[in-house]
């Protein structure tokens, strides 16, 4: 059994197709380590493998993935975290799951996160907060924190999750594991419970960077039912390359700076890989991103003002939660939402709408989006010089559970080096760089928009030189260590 | 800088039906986070467009194909309260 589960997806769906291994007994064996899972990364697990529909012959093999719970998912749970959709079972499913199911990856369970995607340390889901495999006291990062839990631990082969200012970036790299946020539009997001809709964008968290490279693959294409989903530019093929002769890194020195609180310890690691990269034949060199230290503020005012639009549907009309309002509708509405929303949530529309009323819009919304124009135009700049901007995922590795629960500015600092590429909507990538006080360090690279075969080309060659041993949680972090 | 009217007037805005202590402490909060975003307002942005779409998309139209709806029970059967084929709200001459 254990055998089974050491494999990488791509290894076994390359087993599958071969026949040396079933997809039946690879799903089971996930299966119950997913239906053991101590470490709350599920909200709901599949009661059994699937009928055999023929995915031992399709590319994905049978491989079976984990969801995000916001994904919505025909007739399973889906309630994006959320108290308000307690008990809604969608009638369709989210595309992107629809064509990994289609491509062979069948679903294994759904995996709990922030309330609506909004944290980064998973405390803020009803189901209550997720365990960092590699250390139990310790948050896994958020918002896709069950995601990147069950894939560190080894409860599931795969992942899906999302990413809207970090999201799949940082719990990837505080779980050690391999995160990729794609360019906005090169996934549908037909079916992903909205939280910033110019900002969202679903992506793999897997443990590998080729597992992720033949994940997205099957992620892509434009879809009808999402006007800003696109046709993508070309195919992605399984990376391959072992050096990075030729290839020049960006470092932003101002997001480096004190500003960006990053640790000790993580600079040092980053500093290493770059010493890594640098032997592995790209050259390094300080490059300019002028408006970045800006974007966690514009990001803090975009991304409310859209949630704050976007979670108006929740009245307690269409579906989940109802709360009595003595016969006045507006009165049902508000306490609907005052007891279906976590105070995070609230928080956020809160400031969304105070961002976009009457008097303020210019002043805020305005000038965030104005900004947003900045951050885009200094990645434009930067990647005519550069072909990848090299920078940490993380200020932090997993911090204690409840350290910065208290403070949401603390909490929103997590997000400062992951979310300019999110406003500038261009892909990027975090893998394991390494420990430090043997917590996993996440290096993130990140390329102008559809250049993810070549960002993870140079992930991959990055990833053989660094050699991270992410076995540890599978044995003993695990939900089920046999 | 935000004050407990402000909050209320807000909390009004987005049919949230904040408790006593929430009101003080969503004030305290969002005062807080504004005044680290308050920076951007620093920023010379004379000229700059705001952004509408970040990756270039001219266009993005489809056939204009009529496709069944879902069904109305299946839908309905989502709803805290399905009435009379629709979704059931409280109406105030009703009680």
């Amino acid at each position: 059994m254990s055998e089974l589960i050491d494999l990488t997806a791509a290894q076994a769906a390359e087993r599958i197709r071969a026949g040396e291994i079933s997809a039946t007994e690879l799903f089971e064996a996930y299966r119950e380590r997913a239906a053991a899972d101590e470490l709350n990364a599920f909200t709901w697990v599949a009661e059994a493998a699937p009928e055999s529909n023929g995915n031992a012959s399709k590319p994905l093999g049978g491989v079976p993935v984990a969801v995000k719970d916001l994904f919505c998912t025909e007739g399973v749970p889906s309630q994006s975290g959320s108290k308000i959709l307690e008990g809604y079972r969608p009638p369709y499913t989210a595309t992107v799951v629809a064509k990994l199911d289609g491509a062979g990856a069948p679903l294994l369970g759904k995996t709990n996160q922030d309330e609506f995607a909004m944290g980064s340390s998973n405390e803020n889901s009803a189901f209550g907060p997720v365990l960092n495999p590699w250390d139990r006291t310790r948050v896994p990062g958020g918002s896709s924190g069950g995601s990147a839990a069950a894939v560190a631990a080894g409860s599931a082969p795969w992942a899906i999750g999302t990413d809207t200012g970090g999201s799949i970036r940082q719990p990837a790299a505080l779980c050690g594991i391999v995160g990729l946020k794609p360019t906005y539009g090169a996934c549908s997001r037909y079916g992903m419970i909205a939280f910033a809709s110019s900002l969202d964008q679903a992506g793999p968290l897997t443990r590998d960077v080729t597992d992720a490279a033949l994940m997205f693959r099957h992620m892509i294409g434009r879809d009808q039912l999402d006007s800003t989903s696109l046709e993508y530019p070309g195919e992605i093929a399984p990376p391959s390359s072992e050096d990075l002769k030729g290839i020049r890194l960006g470092v932003p020195e101002d997001l480096t700076g004190a500003e960006g609180g990053i640790e000790p310890g993580v600079r040092e690691n980053f500093e290493a890989t770059l010493a890594l990269a640098e032997q592995l034949g790209a050259s390094i060199e300080p490059c300019r991103l002028p408006h970045a230290p800006h974007a966690l503020s514009a990001y803090y005012l975009i991304a409310p003002a859209e949630a704050s639009a976007n979670l108006a549907r929740f009245d307690g009309v269409r579906y989940g939660l109802r709360v009595d309002g003595d016969q006045d509708l507006v009165t049902m509405y508000s306490r609907t939402r005052e007891r279906g929303f976590g105070p995070e949530v609230k928080r956020r529309i809160m400031l969304g709408t105070y961002a976009l009323s009457s008097g303020y819009y210019d002043a805020y919304y305005g000038t965030a989006q104005k900004v947003r124009t900045k951050i885009a135009e200094d990645f434009r700049a930067a990647f005519e010089r550069f072909d990848f901007i090299a920078i940490p995922t993380s200020p932090c590795t997993a911090f204690e559970l409840g350290a910065k629960l208290d403070d949401p500015l603390a909490m929103y600092l997590n997000d400062f080096l992951a979310v300019p590429m999110s406003l500038a909507g261009i892909p990027a990538i975090s893998i394991p760089s390494g420990l430090s006080d043997g917590l996993p360090v996440g290096f993130q690279l990140a390329g102008p928009a559809f250049s993810e075969s070549r960002l993870l080309d140079a992930a991959h060659a990055l990833e053989r030189a660094i050699q991270f041993d992410g076995g540890r949680p599978m044995t003993d972090g695990g939900g089920n260590a046999t | 800088m935000l004050d407990r009217d402000q909050v209320l007037h807000v909390a009004r805005l987005a049919r949230l039906e904040l408790g006593e202590q929430e009101v003080a402490r969503m004030a305290e909060e969002l005062s807080k986070v504004l005044g680290h975003i308050e920076k951007i307002r620093e920023l010379d942005l004379e000229g700059v467009a705001p952004t509408s779409h970040v990756i270039d998309v001219v266009n993005a139209l489809r056939p204009d194909d009529p496709t069944p709806s879902l069904p109305r029970d299946v839908i309905l059967a989502a709803a805290p309260e399905p009435l009379n084929d629709g979704f059931g709200v409280p109406s105030p001459g009703a009680a």
